[in-house]
C-alpha cells in the first residue's frame, strides 16, 4: 500500500466507517461520535504511515499505536480489520460476551492492538513508555498516540507531555481529536482543555493545527512530524460522528448505539458516499 | 552470641538491582524523585544511562513502565508504597495488570515504620490493594537476603510482581544459601502447638515470639509468608491441620493483607482459629519507628500473646 492515494484512502475510511456502524449496532452499545470523528486519522496512520505488518502483527520493529481515547475502539478495530488483521465480518461482535473485540482495546487478544488503555489519560504515558523504549534499546520504532480532546482535563495527559518532552522523544507523535464534544457538552461548557495546542507548546512540544479530516494536512503535518526535534503533537479538528448526518456534532451520540432505523439510515448514507467517491 | 546485621529491605532492593544489572541488560529502573529514598540513587550513580526519572508523577510513571514492558522489555518502578500502589491504583490496575505486563513496581517505606513522616506516608493498606488485582504477584521480604533472591524471581517471572520494602533498618536473618521460591512459604522453626505465619519486618518478631512461647513450654510453628499473593496454601493447609491455631503477623492493616489472606483460604477450607496481628483499622502517626512498632503493638511479645489467644480458641 505503499502509494494509496488520496482518493483510496477516502474510500478506504468511508468503509472504516461502515465497520464502526456495524460494530456498534451489533453491540448495542458503544461510541460511534468519538469513532467516526478519528476514522480518517487512523486510516491515514494504518494505511500510509506506520510500519507495520498485518501479517506479523508482534514483529519487534513495528511502529506502535495506542489509542489513548480507548472509547473509540470501534474505529481501531474497523481500521484493523479493513486492513487484515482480521475478518470484518467480526466487527458486529463488538462487545459481545466470548468476542475479543472488547468494549475498550484489549492488547492481548485482539491482533494489532498495542496497548490496552480505555481509562482516559493513560495511554498517552503508555505511549511515551513505548518511544522511550524505543530510543533506550535502540529498537528506532515511532509511537503514534490520539487523545480525546475531553481526555486533555487529565492531569497524567500533561505529566505525560512534561516527561515526553524532558527526556527528548521526538519519535512520538500524539493527534488530538478535536470534535469539541464531550459527554456532559461542549468541551468548554464542560470543562475546557483548550487552547490545546498552546498547552502542548507551553509543554515544549512542536504543534500543528489541522483538519482532521484532510488526508493532505495529515499527511503535511506528519511530515514535519518526522522531522521534529521534540515529540509532536497533531491539533486535529475533527467533526463529532462525522460522515453519518444525524450523529455529526451532536454529543448524544457519543456513547450511545443506533436502533434498526438510524442503523439503516447510517449504513445507506455511508454506502452513498462510497458510491460518490469511485 | 553472632553480632546481629541490621539492614533495610530497601538497601536491599538497590544491591539486587546493581547485581541484575551485570546479567541482563534488557530492563531499565523508573523513580519519581524519590531515588534518594528508594535507594535506586545507588543504581542511577552507576547505571545513569538505564536510570530514568519521573519526576513527581507516579500515576504517569506506571503507565510509562506498562508501555516500556508493552515492547517486550522489563522494567523497575521505584516509589513510596502509598504512592506506587494508593495514588497510581488505577495505573496499576488498568496499565499493568489487566494487560498482565513485566513490570516489577519496587514500593519502599511501607507501613508505620516509616516513622517520622507520619500517617500520610506510612501506608498500611497496599496489600490489600493488589491482593485484588488479577494476575498480581505480592511479595514482602523479611531481610535483605531475601529482597536480593525475591527480587531475581520477580526479574524472571512473567506478569506484574508488587515488592514490598522498608526505610528501617531489621536484623538480617537468611544467610546467603536462603533459597526464594515465589509462591513458597518457609518454615523456620518447627512446633505443633500454633503456627504464626509472618510477613516482612515481622518475620523476625515471630522469631523472637517464638522464644518466648518456649520458655512458657508452648512449641510454635513460625513460617516465612513473603510471597502473599499467590498465596501458599499448601503449607498453610498443614499448618491449620497439624497446629490447629494460627496466628498471623504482619506490618500492615489486619483488613485485607496477610491475615485476610490466610482466613479467606482456612474459612474455605478448613475452618481453623485465625488471629490476625497487624494495624487494627487505624492511621499511623509520625514518631521514631521503633517505638510506632512497639506502640502498635508489632512485637514479638504481642504475637506471643495473641499465640496464647489462638490456641485458647481452638
Amino acid at each position: 500500500m505503499d502509494c494509496v492515494t488520496k482518493k483510496e484512502l477516502q474510500h478506504i475510511a468511508n468503509n472504516v466507517r461502515i465497520g464502526i456502524i456495524e460494530g456498534v449496532y451489533g453491540a448495542k452499545a458503544g461510541h460511534p461520535g468519538g469513532s467516526l470523528s478519528c476514522a480518517d486519522i487512523l486510516t491515514y496512520l494504518y494505511f500510509k504511515e506506520m510500519n507495520i505488518d498485518p501479517k506479523d502483527p508482534k514483529k519487534a520493529d513495528r511502529d506502535r499505536l495506542v489509542l489513548s481515547k480507548g472509547h473509540a475502539a470501534p474505529a481501531l478495530y474497523s481500521v484493523l480489520a479493513n486492513r487484515g488483521y482480521f475478518s470484518v465480518d467480526e466487527l458486529p461482535t463488538l462487545r459481545h460476551i466470548d468476542s475479543r473485540l472488547q468494549g475498550h482495546p484489549d492488547m492481548k487478544n485482539i491482533p494489532g492492538v498495542d496497548m490496552s488503555s480505555g481509562s482516559l489519560g493513560q495511554g498517552i504515558s503508555a505511549a511515551v513508555g513505548m518511544a522511550l523504549s524505543s530510543k533506550h534499546f535502540g529498537d528506532n520504532f515511532r509511537v503514534f498516540t490520539i487523545l480525546g480532546d475531553g481526555e486533555c482535563e487529565e492531569g497524567q495527559v500533561w505529566e505525560a507531555a512534561m516527561f515526553a518532552a524532558n527526556k527528548g522523544l521526538n519519535n512520538l507523535v500524539a493527534f488530538v481529536d478535536f470534535n469539541n464534544l464531550q459527554i456532559d457538552g461542549s468541551c468548554d461548557e464542560v470543562n475546557s482543555p483548550c487552547p490545546i495546542d498552546k498547552k502542548f507548546e507551553a509543554f515544549n512540544w512542536n504543534v500543528a493545527v489541522i483538519d482532521g479530516h484532510d488526508f493532505d494536512e495529515i499527511e503535511a503535518a506528519l511530515e514535519k512530524a518526522k522531522a521534529s526535534d521534540k515529540p509532536f503533537c497533531i491539533v486535529a479538528k475533527t467533526t463529532k460522528g462525522k460522515g453519518v448526518s444525524y450523529m455529526e456534532n451532536n454529543c448524544g451520540w457519543h456513547g450511545k448505539a443506533p436502533g434498526t432505523e438510524d442503523y439503516e439510515t447510517a449504513i445507506k448514507e455511508l454506502t452513498a458516499i462510497g458510491e460518490s467517491l469511485k | 552470641m553472632a553480632e546481629v546485621i541490621k539492614k533495610a529491605t530497601r538497601d536491599g532492593y538497590c544491591a539486587g538491582l546493581l547485581k541484575l544489572a551485570e546479567k541482563y541488560d534488557d530492563f531499565v529502573v523508573l523513580d519519581a524523585d524519590l531515588a534518594e529514598a528508594t535507594k535506586t540513587v545507588v543504581f542511577k550513580k552507576q547505571y545513569p544511562e538505564r536510570f530514568y526519572d519521573c519526576g513527581i508523577a507516579e500515576q504517569n510513571m506506571v503507565s510509562i513502565a506498562a508501555g516500556i514492558a508493552a515492547t517486550g522489555k522489563k522494567v523497575f518502578c521505584s516509589s513510596f508504597a502509598m504512592f506506587a500502589a494508593g495514588r497510581a491504583f488505577e495505573q496499576v490496575r488498568n496499565a499493568v495488570c489487566y494487560p498482565h505486563l513485566n513490570v516489577i513496581i519496587g514500593a519502599t517505606h511501607a507501613g508505620i515504620s516509616v516513622g517520622e513522616d507520619g500517617a500520610t506516608h506510612q501506608c498500611c493498606e497496599d496489600i490489600a490493594l493488589m491482593r485484588t488485582l488479577p494476575g498480581m504477584t505480592i511479595i514482602n521480604p523479611a531481610d535483605t537476603v531475601e529482597t536480593e533472591k525475591a527480587l531475581e524471581a520477580a526479574y524472571n517471572h512473567d506478569g506484574p510482581v508488587y515488592m514490598r520494602f522498608g526505610r528501617l533498618a531489621v536484623p538480617v536473618i537468611f544467610d546467603e544459601d536462603y533459597k526464594f521460591e515465589i509462591g513458597k512459604g518457609v518454615e523456620l522453626k518447627e512446633g505443633n502447638d500454633v503456627t504464626i505465619i509472618a510477613t516482612g519486618l515481622m518475620v523476625n518478631e515471630a522469631l523472637i515470639a517464638h522464644d518466648l512461647l518456649k520458655e512458657e513450654g508452648i512449641n510454635a510453628r513460625i513460617i516465612n509468608m513473603a510471597t502473599i499473593k499467590p498465596l501458599d496454601t499448601e503449607i498453610v493447609l498443614k499448618a491449620a491441620k497439624e497446629t490447629g491455631a494460627i496466628v498471623t503477623a504482619e506490618e500492615h492493616s489486619v483488613i485485607g493483607g496477610l491475615g485476610s489472606a490466610v482466613a479467606e483460604y482456612l474459612a474455605e477450607t478448613c475452618p481453623t482459629p485465625v488471629v490476625k496481628l497487624g494495624v487494627y483499622d487505624k492511621f499511623g502517626q509520625s514518631g521514631p519507628a521503633n517505638e510506632l512498632l512497639d506502640l502498635y503493638g508489632l512485637r514479638g511479645k504481642d504475637i506471643a500473646e495473641k499465640a496464647k489467644k489462638a490456641i485458647a480458641l481452638k
